[in-house]
């Protein structure tokens, strides 16, 4: 019997494995189940580098994702806009990847607009956000940008003048930003940001970026990153501290991380479940040909 | 049919079936999309033909052409006002089709996932070659060379005192080199702007590289081994274990890691201990770096579902 069932796993159809992985990703989106997260120390600097700048405070969001690594940057780059607009610090869009452009739109169409555009005191377009639009140039456009914006770019993504908008007035740089934050989803991203902005120029940087990327990035903090913010968990994280602090975002539809988390967690018990299994299969084969 | 493929084929059509039932008798319906109306009230830009959006005060007094016009915003069925988008639905459903044709490779290379991965790489090279004029051509070559021209023709907004600056020709010629590789006699040419660029980004990411990933990288390993922490309300100062075990660990990662690069000693007693243990080091990030790999895929895979699941299907909440 035991013999059977190993041979049976060792041809085992890869394809029950997909099957498998798409239900335990699957059964907790229909169930909607989600989870929170314990910040981490490297997400939580980040969040209260944002609660302690005074509200005003200019803020370089630099989107540098395309729709690859939107699961894991979109929830991030909705978080760090909407916590910027609750401080009411000034947001000043900008990517290095022309497929951003739709991510940055949707941003503020999502945030901005939608959430800060009415009440008593709207976000307006062109005094407490813009949208600079695609620099062109990669780690060259950095390089621009730290030194005069206006050579980066003079008009915004709309064609208007940078000179006619009144948050543009005093900004000749990069530097002239208390915080950049960078949602990166490779090159050129957060680690070109710390290569050109923030290590030559002292410009404090935050980093949200892509799971792969991580491990590359955790060298610079804490001393070139004041922040990192690392895959769907720590935008989970971040969305978390966010409920925790802001009542009205703790509900789960404010949270698209948050609700990626279940599937997250299921599909890693899954995984650890193969891993082990797999490891198990290996052991029982080399007991069988009697090699120790 | 063989075994296998009816196992397969009655998964599918018992998964599709199950969908189906719950997609039709589900609110929303299946692929359905709505939107609401939103007046735009705002003054006419006669140079770029769009309104502007403005909040408007009943006291003050417009310069402009104060006009009024409507905008479709997303909405859920059910809410007021809102109205059936059949370029919004037209839109779901392509999507929610490709990301089938995707996933059935998974099955089985197919002719329909051929047709979503030519679609996608039809689709970048439009988008790139449409981004590149506006972004590039136009608002990088043409603003610096000829604003006036820039102005009269594509944007409006070029500032009027905006004067040609003539060194952009030079990477305007450099960039046309780059096509004399096509003519065998003149191919030496191109590799002028070749030259160029490597030149000048090796230079440039030399002296940033240094500065950022090997002088402050060196700068953040050298660290106490014995830390202190000094409370903030009494001021007694007192051995902190977790940051002294984390720079322990730091440095002994670095150390290790290095030694087993170095390759003028042979790795033998201590030395082949220290690069051993530089190994594990190696391993333990490889690992890191794919579990957390793994971490993103998974999210990609959630996202499309919870796109199939609550935009297209309307079986859970998009």
């Amino acid at each position: 019997m035991s013999t059977t069932l190993l041979d049976r796993l060792n041809s085992l159809d890869r394809r029950w494995i997909f099957l498998a992985m798409a239900l335990a990703v699957a059964l907790p989106i229909l169930l909607e189940i989600g989870s929170d997260e314990t910040p981490s120390l490297p997400t939580k600097r980040l969040f209260d580098r944002i609660e302690q700048l005074p509200a005003g405070s200019r803020i370089l969001m630099a989107v540098d994702y395309d729709p690859n690594s939107a699961a894991e940057l979109t929830p991030m780059s909705l978080a760090f806009t909407r916590h910027c607009c609750l401080r009411r610090h000034k947001v000043y869009f900008v990517t290095l990847w022309g497929t951003a452009l739709p991510m940055i739109d949707m941003t503020i169409k999502e945030v901005v607009q939608a959430e800060f555009g009415s009440g008593e005191r709207p976000f307006v377009y062109g005094e407490d956000y813009v949208n600079l639009g695609y620099l062109p140039g990669e780690t060259v456009a950095i390089n621009q940008l730290s030194s005069d914006i206006r050579k980066a770019r003079s008009q915004d993504v709309q064609g208007t003048s940078l000179d006619s908008l009144p948050m543009m007035k005093d900004v000749v740089s990069a530097r002239d930003m208390q915080l950049i934050i960078n949602a990166s989803g490779g090159f050129p991203g957060a680690k070109e940001w710390v290569q050109y902005a923030s290590t030559p120029h002292k410009i404090p940087l935050a980093a949200g970026c892509t799971g792969v990327q991580s491990t590359q990035m955790f060298p610079y903090y804490p001393d070139q990153l004041v922040g990192l913010v690392t895959g769907i968990r720590g935008a989970n994280e971040y969305e978390s501290m966010l409920g925790a602090k802001y009542p009205q975002y703790a509900v789960m539809s404010k949270r698209p991380a948050s609700r990626r988390g279940g599937p997250q967690r299921w599909a890693h018990r899954l995984m650890i479940g193969l891993i082990v299994l797999g490891n198990g299969i290996h052991l029982a084969n080399r007991y069988r040909r009697g090699t120790p | 049919m063989t075994r296998e493929t009816t196992i397969w084929t009655a998964l599918f059509v018992c998964g599709a079936t199950f969908l189906a039932v719950r997609a039709a008798t589900s609110e929303r319906g299946v692929g359905q999309q709505f939107a609401v109306p939103v007046e735009v009230v705002g003054l006419y830009d006669d140079t770029k033909h769009q309104i502007v959006p403005h909040t408007i005060d009943p006291t003050a007094t417009y310069g402009g052409e104060l006009r009024r016009s409507v905008r479709f915003d997303a909405a859920e069925r059910g809410r007021p006002n809102v109205v059936w988008s059949l370029s919004r639905t037209i839109g779901v459903w392509i999507a929610a089709i490709l990301t089938l044709c995707v996933f059935s490779y998974l099955y089985k290379d197919n002719a329909c996932y051929k047709l979503a991965e030519a679609i996608i790489v039809g689709v970048s090279a439009g988008y790139w070659i449409v981004l590149y004029f506006w972004e590039v051509m136009i608002a990088k070559v043409l603003v610096k060379l000829s604003p006036d021209v820039a102005r009269y023709a594509f944007l409006p907004d070029t500032p009027a005192d905006a004067k040609a600056d003539l060194w952009y020709l030079v990477p305007v010629v450099l960039g046309c080199l780059v096509f004399c590789r096509w003519v065998p006699k003149i191919a030496w040419l191109g590799r002028w702007p070749l030259a160029f660029v490597v030149g000048t980004t090796a230079g440039l990411k030399l002296i940033l590289f240094l500065d950022a990933d090997f002088v402050s990288q060196i700068r953040s390993t050298i660290l106490p081994l014995i830390a202190f922490t000094t409370d903030a309300s009494t001021k007694v100062r007192a051995f902190d274990w977790k940051q002294s075990v984390q720079n322990v660990v730091l440095a002994a990662g670095v150390l290790s890691s290095l030694t087993y690069f170095y390759f003028s000693v042979e790795h033998k007693g201590l030395v082949g201990r220290v690069s051993r243990a530089g190994v594990w080091v190696l391993m333990i990030t490889f690992g890191a770096s794919f579990a957390l790999t793994v971490m993103g895929r998974i999210t990609l895979l959630t996202m499309r579902l919870q796109f199939l699941f609550g935009d297209w299907l309307g079986i859970v909440r998009p």
